[in-house]
């Protein structure tokens, strides 16, 4: 299970028709937020993977087809966005901490 | 043997950073996460390259790892203390395969990495130089590893504890998404195993949740303790985090990890497989 994508780089992508990517920036008041840990939930809640935000607050996952929750850990606040992805989209997510 | 033997938290290891006996080792899923900073004294192990056999699939050898131990500086008598992120979910699968070859004292540290970071604890980029030891690893203790055919001969007799996430315990999927896709040919589960998602054992900031919750959690799945217990995920690392909470927090008996996991029954010829979609 190694190798979870680089989370690094700017959002240019090219999606394949078989993957559905969830990605966006981490934000707290206006700026963007690195180091924070932005999980993937399923439909049921369970845990997908983990990752953290980039110098410049970046997350990158490659999902599936369907309705997942972003739940995001900054010391102190957690943060869930909801988000639906579909194959062949880079479906963007903007994860906002409260200030 | 109680949680504080096998679990520690930060401010053990803080008060503990000068002693040379106490050896903080990371291990994370992604493993460039160390270059990025570490908890001062830290060594690296990679779990792709340094804790599993080159070509076979399987965990290193003995001399592999005697030699991997020695070359990091670790003795016998050393304190280790394993963490990474995800939960400690790597850093499970390196407590036990130090205890697989019988290291007598190796504990993790609760919430790993990040709690370690959302706790606004330091982190530092420089690589510790710890002299190299002569490290002595023991024969595999297999009371703890389980291999096919055991885990074949177990359905129906023993706790079969399905650690993957529900949809890949139905059927509906074989591998969560995001990671790389090692993959079985066929999807479902083994008969007669409960799920019991290997997340569900920690709260959001990667701390085990109590002996309490943990016993309900089990208990509340069918979990039974007359029973010896088996624990599988996909390749195995979940599964050890799961053997974990069994094994070491909760103390129950006789529970192994299946480190072939789904990655190979899945794939086994003429052996029962159930599929709920």
């Amino acid at each position: 299970m190694c190798g979870a994508p680089d989370q690094d780089g700017l959002p240019t992508l090219e999606v394949s028709a078989r993957e559905a990517v969830v990605h966006g920036v981490v934000s707290r008041a206006g700026q963007p937020l690195p180091g924070a840990y932005v999980r993937l939930l399923d439909g049921t809640g369970e845990f997908t993977a983990e990752v953290q935000s980039s110098a410049t607050g970046y997350f990158r996952f490659y999902a599936a087809d369907g309705d997942w929750t972003l739940r995001t850990l900054a010391p102190g606040q957690v943060v869930d966005v909801a988000v639906t992805a579909v194959l062949g989209r880079a479906v963007e997510a903007a994860v906002k901490v409260p200030a | 043997m109680s949680r504080a033997d096998v679990l520690v938290d930060a401010d053990w290891v803080q008060t503990r950073r000068d002693d040379p006996k106490v050896v903080l080792v990371e291990v994370d899923e992604d493993v460039s996460a160390y270059d990025g900073g570490h908890i001062a004294g830290a060594v690296r192990m990679d779990w792709t390259t340094e804790l599993q056999a080159p070509f076979e699939r399987d965990v290193v050898d003995k001399a592999g790892f005697e030699a991997l131990l020695s070359g990091k500086g670790i003795g016998n008598d050393d304190t280790v203390v394993v963490y990474g992120g995800n939960n400690n979910w790597f850093a499970a699968y390196a407590y036990w395969e130090f205890k697989l070859y019988g290291h007598a004292d190796v504990r993790l540290l609760d919430g790993g990495r990040k709690k370690w970071e959302l706790d606004g604890r330091e982190l530092v980029k420089g690589v510790p130089e710890r002299p190299a030891t002569s490290y002595t690893a023991q024969e595999q203790d297999l009371s703890i590893r389980a291999f096919r055919d055991e885990v074949v001969a177990s359905i129906g007799s023993k706790n079969l504890i399905d650690v993957r996430s529900p949809d890949e315990f139905s059927g509906k999927i074989k591998a969560p998404a995001h990671l790389p896709q090692e993959q079985s040919q066929k999807a479902g589960h083994i008969p007669t195993a409960i799920n019991v998602p290997w997340s569900k054992a920690a709260a959001d900031d990667g701390t085990f949740r109590s002996d309490d919750e943990l016993a309900a959690l089990y208990g509340g799945q069918g979990f039974d303790d007359a029973q010896s217990t088996i624990a599988y995920c996909r390749i195995g690392e979940r599964s050890s985090h799961t053997w974990f909470v069994l094994h070491e927090l909760l103390g129950k008996q006789d529970v192994k990890n299946y480190d072939g996991s789904w990655a190979e029954y899945g794939s086994l010829v003429r052996v029962p497989v159930q599929k709920d979609v």
